[in-house]
């Protein structure tokens, strides 16, 4: 089945540009198509017409690589749960819709263009402290340490995140909180973190800070938007986890 | 120039523990003054990365996306393979070795695939202690699976997310490093040719894809490990950023380009659904685990399944044809992927296909479901059961999920020899962007082996071999004549793209490209067929530089523009596929020729006249390429018709 729909889209022309919302129709969308195959074709419409196409960030197209994020209709990765924008389809719409498709918005993700962000503050969180530090070569054989199924099957929860950003989209204080305690979570879970649980826990919380995101008031927006339903558990424990921290640092 | 793979001497199984101990260092103190350039960061360039910087060389590392935790080996599902022989069920090195070889259908060198056995052990050790979260049995050790194309259970994985995992533990070893100072990242930035100085690799051309500004990059030495080139057919299951750029610009710099014919049809994949279509979906092999495949013994149940008037479970289990359970009883529905793929598209062809194109059979989950519970069922797929749905608006527990073939892996790639270099003095490449490992097909969980396997294990030491006479070389300046016209060269395709004033996209090309490629040089070739592709490309080609429209400026985040240079090289890439087709005269592993089958349809090798890596020498885009040979020498492994009956 086609549909036509009407999009309102943020354009903005680089992170100084003031931005606003630019109309734009599109016809004979197949409902079969991902919601960034409309994209697609609404660019390839745009070029014919001699109009700037409009950038967003996208990859693997299958939901994994964390790479693309809209705000379609007042959610990260618009209507559906447990789903990326690129899992969306356009089967989720109604012939004669009008969906607005904004960016992330968050004071540590600045916009580069139209809907694509910088999200390099969270490789730095995980550069202050998202690792085991153990050089190639030096490792025992796998099997030396039995880990509990149902604490790798709960790292492997955690570890799921593919760090596009949801949660912060989602956060009226734009705070990275899920995504950080995902982290520190997976590792606190497994025996081979434990040795640098103390300085991973205050170092990333710090970093975190450090980057302009905002602090965590457990609403819950994060899980309920996170593509990869990545629970408040983990908020729990890295608390436990920076309480510990706090008390045992020898720093 | 005649090919040296520089295979060290000595039996199989020591071969590269005694060549380590004899490959020469370099000190920690000179190591500090060495700068290596990574192209890539998935498993393989992550990995590499992470462990040259750990030992302290002076890494620059490279990645189009915006962060390198997104590359693409992030999307691979199934799992890993290791010889561990954790099950007790008489796996070894060798045998691992030996499915390779006989996988990849006796078209890989044997001392590459050995060592890769050897380190896959090292691999599973590695990534445990990173923290990488594998499945576990209840006893709290390592749980593994089986893969297509073996009778052990070998494979490691995190549910359908083992690439995922696998790469956020070399992300995580790579983020120590740069925030040790030992590498520095450099996200949003594209390669866009490499600088060749007095004969070595000395550097690239990147251009930061937020400023479009053009950047110069020396280095002692540069690792491309870029991934394949499965986007040549447009439609593949490879991410939409994933392309052949950094390999092709390094072959037109004099590096050799070997068996790009050999391309991977994965078999387990969601059926195109119309023109829209911007990417395939695979679906894990693992699938195959428990999963039957079947579609009607009668035309008339397949016309009406296409006419929309049955479904599957309208045919009676009397009328299901297993088609790979009666071809090949020994392996059944687990037989390497281009039996599989081949064999859905025969029956396709024959008119039984299960969807209104006619281009799709049944994988079907009811008999395991009645045999195992509908819980555990989920429990193992779950995830790719949703993904399934999310797509395909089907459930899969009550009907059988509908799959065809999808390009998804090119074994085919950059020659090295046995260090990983290139032609190219100081230039490497690891991972799926170099053609060494799988031979003309590779077997299932064996990329993501591949990848770690080069980027930790082995690159790290055998770059060390060349480093070692680099130590009084000093730092390599940007301002040389070598760089001038290296980025003037960059400049100018740039410039000549962005003042086309043509009037198509860059998809109108790329599409028609990949149904060339598709109809062509895809699951099954001939003659006629890849000669005629050959003129088609020449001329879209010619319309693409004539005609292609990129709006915009060079100057700012150009998406357009992106893509528009990848495409380029495809359309030059694209024809050299071809080429290597028409010249490879048997049918081998992924490439199939339709004069050289047997009297069963099953591929057929002539190895008297192919045991030969075919590894193509650059002349000029509209001049042909140089063939060179590497003949193959089987000492371990004795070469036979592959059976899986």
């Amino acid at each position: 089945m086609d549909i036509n729909v009407t999009l309102k889209v943020w354009r903005q022309n680089g992170p100084n540009d003031k931005g606003d919302f630019k109309e734009y129709q599109i016809n004979k969308v197949s409902t079969d198509s991902s919601f960034l195959e409309m994209m697609d074709m609404l660019n390839n419409q745009l070029i014919e017409n001699g109009e700037d196409p409009i950038a967003f960030d996208h990859d693997c197209r299958e939901g994994i690589c964390g790479m693309c994020s809209m705000y379609i209709n007042g959610r990260p990765h618009g209507p559906g749960d447990g789903i990326t924008t690129c899992q969306l389809h356009m089967r989720s719409f109604k012939d004669g819709d009008t969906i607005y498709i904004e960016p992330w918005r968050a004071t540590a993700f600045p916009i580069i263009k139209d809907l694509m962000v910088d999200r390099t503050a969270f490789d730095k969180i995980m550069q202050a402290g998202g690792f085991v530090s153990v050089n190639t070569g030096s490792a025992q054989d796998a099997n030396n340490i039995p880990v509990r199924k149902e604490d790798a099957d709960e790292a492997f929860k955690a570890a799921a995140c593919i760090g596009c950003g949801a949660c912060v989209a989602a956060c009226k204080n734009a705070s990275a909180m899920l995504f950080t305690s995902a982290k520190v979570s997976q590792l606190a879970l497994l025996p081979q973190g434990q040795t640098e649980a103390t300085e991973r826990a205050l170092n990333m919380v710090a970093e975190m800070d450090a980057q302009g995101f905002g602090a965590c008031t457990n609403t819950g927006a994060c899980m309920a938007e996170c593509p990869k339903e990545i629970s408040l558990e983990h908020i729990a424990r890295l608390n436990r986890e920076y309480m510990a921290a706090s008390l045992t640092s020898r720093d | 120039m005649a090919l040296d793979s520089k295979i060290p001497k000595g039996s199989i199984d020591k071969k590269w523990s005694q060549y380590k101990s004899e490959i020469k260092l370099v000190n920690p103190a000179n190591k500090r003054h060495i700068n290596v350039i990574v192209v890539g960061t998935g498993l393989a360039g992550g990995a590499a990365a992470a462990s040259l910087g750990e030992m302290g060389y002076n890494v620059k590392a490279f990645c189009f996306q915006d962060s390198p935790r997104r590359a693409h080996s992030i999307a691979a599902q199934g799992g890993i393979n290791a010889a561990k022989n954790y099950q007790n069920d008489g796996d070894s090195v060798y045998r691992l070795f030996y499915d390779t070889i006989k996988g990849g259908d006796y078209r890989a060198r044997e001392a590459n695939v050995h060592r890769l056995a050897e380190v896959s052990r090292n691999i599973i050790d590695q990534c445990v202690a990173q923290g990488v979260p594998f499945a576990r049995e209840y006893g709290g050790y390592l749980d593994n699976r089986s893969f297509g194309g073996v009778q052990v259970k070998r494979t490691f994985y995190a549910k359908g997310q083992t690439g995922q995992q696998l790469l956020l533990g070399a992300y995580s070893a790579l983020s120590r490093q740069i925030a040790a100072k030992t590498v520095t990242m450099y996200n949003r930035h594209e390669m866009l040719d490499v600088v060749i100085v007095d004969g070595k690799a000395r550097g690239i051309i990147a251009r930061n894809l937020i400023t479009g500004e053009i950047e110069r990059h020396s280095a002692h030495a540069v690792v491309l490990a870029t991934g394949g080139y499965g986007n040549v057919f447009f439609l593949s299951t490879n991410a939409m950023g994933s392309n052949v750029s950094a390999a092709w610009k390094a072959h037109r710099k004099g590096a050799y380009f070997a068996n790009p014919c050999y391309t991977q049809i994965h078999p387990t994949c969601l059926p195109r659904s119309g023109d829209h279509q911007s990417k395939l979906t695979l679906m894990s092999e693992s699938l195959r685990n428990d999963g039957r495949i079947w579609v009607p013994k009668k035309k008339e149940d397949a016309e009406a399944i296409q006419q929309g008037k049955k479904n599957a479970n309208d045919i009676p289990e009397e009328d299901r044809d297993f088609y790979l359970e009666r071809r090949y009883p020994a392996f059944g529905n687990l037989v390497p992927r281009d039996v599989a793929s081949r064999a859905a598209k025969e029956r396709c062809d024959a008119g039984y296909g299960v969807n209104q194109t006619g281009e799709a059979v049944y994988l079907d989950f009811g008999y395991a479901i009645k045999r195992m519970g509908k819980d555990a069922i989920e429990a193992k797929y779950g995830n790719l059961f949703q993904m399934y749905e999310k797509i395909a608006d089907e459930n899969p527990y009550e009907l059988p999920m509908k799959i065809y073939p999808a390009v998804h892996y090119t074994m085919g790639g950059v020659w090295v020899d046995y260090d990983l270099m290139t032609t190219v003095p100081g230039l490497y490449c690891a991972g799926e962007a170099n053609f060494s490992d799988h031979g003309a097909n590779r077997l299932g969980a064996s990329a993501l082996m591949q990848g770690l396997a080069d980027g930790y294990f082995v690159l790290p030491y055998t770059i060390g071999n060349y480093l070692a006479d680099e130590i009084r070389t000093g730092t390599i300046p940007t301002d040389s004549p070598e760089f001038d016209k290296a980025e003037a060269e960059v400049k100018g395709t740039i410039d000549k793209l962005m003042n086309n004033n043509g009037t198509k996209p860059v998809d109108y090309f790329h599409k028609l490209l990949g149904s060339e490629m598709w109809e062509k040089c895809g699951m099954a070739r001939n003659a006629e067929g890849l000669k005629s592709a050959i003129e088609e490309i020449q001329k879209i080609r010619k319309d693409f530089w004539a005609n292609v429209k990129i709006p915009g400026s060079a100057n700012a985040m150009n998406p357009e523009l992106e893509k528009a240079l990848r495409v380029a090289d495809f359309l030059e890439l694209g024809e050299l596929m071809c080429r290597d087709a028409l010249m490879r005269e048997e049918s081998c592993g992924g490439h199939f020729r339709e004069e050289h089958q047997t009297e069963e349809g099953e591929a057929l090798r002539h190895d008297d006249k192919f045991a030969f890596v075919g590894a193509w020498e650059f002349k000029g885009t509209d001049s042909e390429p140089t063939l060179h040979k590497e003949e193959l020498v089987y000492e371990n492994v004795e070469m036979k018709q592959r059976s899986y009956k």
